[in-house]
């Protein structure tokens, strides 16, 4: 029963902007996010005191428990009683796991600070870098939580001044991130230090945690502490300075409320008209305001339908508001309204801005999406950047056939709630080809369908390679089949600093033309090909460089059809471009439009950018990992050889008292397996994290062998085409 | 040597010469996807002209023509065409092709809408400005509208074809083809196509059950004309001579036709 009145506390201070903090935790994988978020969540009344460290509050999926790593995200509500007054924090929990930094990106648009984990022993680790990296360029601002102190204790057997070098050490190194990652306007500002408490450092599995300015308050040394577990007294340390009241005052004092918050994200991540009214709603956080939320979590519920998750940025959710779904130019009606507690919904009546809500029941909704009410016109949350790609597939098929129409239902259900996942069809195979981020997330697809009582076969992880072309063809003529329709085509390598903007979404399809205009110019390019961007497909752009062409943009629409079929389906061998610039340089074009049909002008623009790419000077480009292994000095050996024996590249190898840290870079194609060999290679003494590094060039002697590969795969006749098959005889 | 025969609007509407060079070919090849042709029936033309007729689609047409160009290099070759061979669809490609091959080519004409148009609605043939196809809504264009525009301007009569897809078994209908020109007038609004305007539909031109009528856009719409093809007919500035010929051919109301 102690759940209800949590939910009549959380529906009260929902109404205060001041007491709600919306946060997130983000750690590199098994530095101890999912127990600190447990004991957290312990705290505030919901599962019980003791439990907490083994439930895996978070954890939902059995398989997440299985594997001893979160996967999706969910939120959860706590009440937390700072200087005397109820405050409530929303705390979003973000995957841990490398292969869903999407999910990671999403959950960060929609909170304003991020306590960051880091293991005492491990330290920085590659994915500390990135998801700090994420949550600075979403403008959540950090807290660090020193996590695992007991290892300093029984593992590494530090004194007091070495547990203090030790953290120094840290905390210097994560204020290097900091500085180098921050907006350059809170790179100081947001310096973590130990003076302010704007750190902790503790246990989360034994529950206790602590800062200097209360080491100072509650008269607690590091000697105390090492005593402590030397005497087996650690649920005294937890007595007396509890993790959580540590953690969310540390939280409350320092990570800004949705009010400050929004004051100042609020031009950073929505491109909208701040003198607009809803711009100055949701800059004040204005509950009296027009809604504005945006969508950051899609679950599709059995029962209750689509749950849209996310951050109410003005305004009041209310049942029966009729709101627009910007991006799917939809309008709809709130049939229900929910907010987070652990694992459940628990319906509301009204749920006012600055807070985490759920919506029930909203059919359109994409993750992303931007909710506005009715009636206001507006823009939506600029598009969600992820730095990630998807770089492994496999295919999948029911056991028994009779289920492919559920399987069918399912893919299209989980690519829904996860964009990170896509779903192809062979055409022709037959098979459905599931692409996602990581070998780990293609099982979690796997065991997601199993559960829902599919039985399935896969295939054996395929590297989703890239097309790309080394030079430029120019002149490329195409001609529709009827012969009445012409264009003169060229083909180019994007840049590489331009490729990198339209990863970050400094250049979008979405994008408001002038605005795109100007970046690429200040990139290096022409103003005539910069205005006239027609398409950007994932890195690639198609330009519309002719002029006063006659009926060209009643073929608009065909011509980037075309594009798009290219850039999904290279010519070598039919996998996705990368870096494809493609220039309509000049066309004519049939007066009457019967002549110039979409049969007409798809492969007469199609076949010239083949013919260009292939004459361009094609290549391969394959993904690749970055690893970083720590391992025993005399386990080192081991560790070097496995990378070396996969096609991986040592960068860097240092030591730390007894620990060596090898950083290096693995090809995608020879990281399948690479735990089992790791582990027995170094008696499971190596800790690793990979995470996707870069796409790059394919050894020429390799190339040759993986086109011949995935053509045969693809059903294709193994030899690639040449560019006479796709230009006029 | 490759001969281009019109089959004319109708099933009989081959010519005599067309007839004759047809007899006289070694091999004969048809399309029927660019127009359609009514009480067109192969057998019968086949047995009229006492040799098999293969008939092509358009991507043979189009992109794999090598054997019907094979076959006039060393021979004589018949490609028989709805309406006239070289008005209204284009084969000038396929000839095109033919000459750089060094393949003799003829034409043999015969009756095509565009001279049809003029003739069943009594409508002067030189005062007919451009034409253009109202295609399918899937392939939208303005240009049907804009041509309409331009030849009002001039006070010339403007000729829309209708779309059809014969791969796919559809021919647009006037009443399908006035819905689309009336959306385009309410997108560009240069009041040339509303449903007070004059206009003219013809159906199966050439043959014995063709249906003119002349009437206010609005009215026409109402109207069944049967099964294809249809053509639509705007006028521009009648003649007193048309005046009178829409209403004695057409059907034109006296308080249309002032």
């Amino acid at each position: 029963m102690r759940r209800y009145k949590h939910l009549g506390d959380v529906t009260k201070i929902m109404w205060t902007p001041e007491l709600i903090r919306n946060i997130g935790i983000v750690a590199h994988v098994d530095h101890g996010k999912t127990t600190l978020t447990d004991s957290l969540v312990a705290a505030s009344g919901i599962i019980s005191f003791e439990l907490a460290g083994e439930q895996l509050f978070t954890d939902f999926l059995e398989i997440e428990q299985q594997r001893g790593i979160t996967v999706q995200t969910a939120a959860v509500s706590l009440a937390h009683i700072f200087e005397g007054k109820e405050h409530l924090i929303n705390l979003l929990d973000t995957p841990g796991h490398v292969d869903f930094s999407g999910d990671v990106t999403r959950a960060l648009r929609a909170i304003d600070g991020v306590i960051v984990v880091m293991d005492a022993v491990e330290g920085v680790m590659p994915q500390t870098e990135t998801v700090l990296h994420q949550a600075l360029r979403e403008r959540a601002r950090p807290v660090l939580f020193i996590n695992k102190v007991d290892r300093l204790i029984s593992e590494l057997k530090l004194t007091p001044e070495g547990m203090q070098a030790r953290f120094i050490k840290l905390i210097t190194k994560f204020n290097q991130l900091i500085r180098r990652y921050a907006p350059p306007d809170l790179a100081d500002k947001w310096q973590v230090s130990v003076e302010v408490g704007s750190v902790a450092f503790g246990s989360a599995k034994d529950k206790w945690a602590l800062s200097v300015p209360q080491m100072k308050a509650k008269n607690i040394s590091f000697k105390d502490i090492i005593t402590a577990y030397q005497t087996g007294n650690q649920a005294e340390l937890a007595k007396r300075s509890p993790l959580f009241e540590v953690v969310l005052d540390m939280v409350i004092r320092h990570l800004p409320n949705p009010k400050v918050a929004q004051a100042s994200r609020i031009p950073i991540i929505w491109k909208g008209d701040m003198e607009s009214g809803l711009g100055k709603d949701m800059l004040s956080c204005n509950q009296e305001g027009k809604v504005c939320m945006v969508v950051t979590d899609i679950i599709v519920d059995e029962q209750a339908g689509v749950i849209s998750t996310g951050r109410v940025f003005s305004g009041t959710l209310e049942k029966g508001k009729a709101v627009r779904l910007v991006s799917a130019g939809q309008d709809a009606r709130i049939q229900q309204v929910g907010v987070y507690m652990g694992p459940d919904r628990v319906m509301v009546d009204r749920v006012p801005a600055g807070n985490i809500a759920a919506i029930i029941g909203m059919k359109g909704a994409y993750v992303g999406e931007t909710f506005v009410e009715s009636g206001v016109e507006s823009r939506g949350f600029e598009e969600m950047r992820y730095i990630s790609e998807p770089v492994v597939t496999v295919a999948v098929e029911p056991k028994n056939f009779q289920e492919l129409p559920r399987l069918i239902n399912q893919l299209k259900k989980i690519s829904r709630e996860d964009p990170n996942i896509h779903i192809k069809i062979n055409e022709e195979t037959g098979e459905y080809l599931v692409s996602g981020m990581g070998e780990v997330h293609l099982e979690i697809v796997e065991y997601k369908l199993k559960e829902s009582g599919l039985e399935v076969k896969t295939s054996e992880p395929i590297v989703v390679y890239r097309e790309a072309l080394l030079g430029r063809a120019e002149h490329v003529e195409g001609k529709s089949p009827n012969k009445h329709n012409r264009f003169l085509i060229a083909v180019e390598p994007i840049d590489p600093e331009v490729i990198k903007a339209i990863e970050e979404g400094k250049v979008a399809q979405k994008q408001e033309r002038k605005e795109r205009a100007n970046v690429l110019r200040e990139l290096g390019w022409e103003t005539h090909a910069a205005r006239n961007v027609v398409s950007i497909i994932g890195t690639n752009i198609l330009v519309d460089a002719s002029k006063g062409v006659q009926y060209m943009r009643e073929v608009e629409d065909y011509a980037i059809d075309a594009f798009e079929q290219v850039v999904e389906e290279g010519p070598l061998m039919r996998e996705p471009m990368r870096g494809l610039k493609v220039l309509i340089d000049d066309a004519s074009l049939h007066e009457d439009s019967v002549h110039r049909g979409p049969a007409q002008i798809i492969p007469a623009v199609r076949r010239p950018i083949q013919a260009g790419i292939l004459l361009a000077n094609p290549t391969v480009l394959e993904p690749r990992l970055k690893l970083e292994v720590r391992v025993p000095q005399e386990f080192m050996g081991g560790a070097t050889k496995v990378i070396q024996g996969r096609r991986g590249r040592i960068v860097t190898m240092e030591s730390e008292e007894d620990i060596a840290i090898i950083k290096a870079s693995l090809p995608v194609a020879n990281s399948f397996g690479l735990a089992a060999e790791m582990r027995s290679e170094t008696e499971g003494r190596a800790i690793w994290g990979t995470e996707f590094e870069k796409f790059e060039r394919l050894p020429k002697e390799l190339q040759e062998q993986v086109i011949r590969d995935a053509r045969k795969r693809k059903g294709l006749k193994p030899e690639p085409p040449k560019p006479e098959d796709f230009m006029e005889k | 040597m490759l001969v281009f025969i019109g089959l004319g609007l109708h099933g009989e509407g081959i010519s005599l010469r067309g007839l004759r060079e047809a007899r006289e070919a070694d091999a004969i090849y048809a399309e029927l996807y660019t127009s359609m042709l009514p009480k067109l029936r192969l057998n019968e033309l086949e047995q009229t002209i006492g040799k098999p007729i293969k008939v092509v689609d358009r991507e043979t047409v189009e992109q794999r023509p090598d054997e019907i160009l094979r076959a006039a290099k060393a021979s004589k070759v018949a490609f028989l065409v709805p309406g006239d061979p070289m008005v209204a669809t284009t084969h000038v490609d396929l000839r095109l092709r033919a000459t750089r091959a060094g393949i003799e080519t003829k034409i043999v004409h015969a009756a095509s809408i565009a001279s049809a148009a003029a003739g069943l609605t009594g409508l002067q043939s030189y005062k007919f400005g451009r034409s253009a196809t109202v295609p399918f809504p899937d392939n939208p264009s303005r240009v049907p509208y804009e041509t309409l525009v331009e030849n009002r301007e001039r006070g010339l009569h403007t000729l829309l074809l209708l779309d059809i897809r014969a791969e796919e078994g559809r021919a647009m209908l006037a009443s399908e083809a006035i819905e689309i020109m009336l959306e385009l007038e309410k997108k560009l609004q240069k009041n040339v196509f509303t449903p007070d305007t004059l206009a003219v539909v013809v159906a199966r031109a050439g043959s014995d059950d063709s249906i003119v009528k002349a009437d206010k856009v609005g009215e026409l719409q109402k109207l069944d004309f049967g099964s294809p093809p249809h053509v639509l007919i705007v006028p521009g500035k009648l003649h007193f001579v048309e005046a009178e010929a829409l209403r004695a051919f057409a059907g034109a109301p006296e308080d249309v036709i002032k």
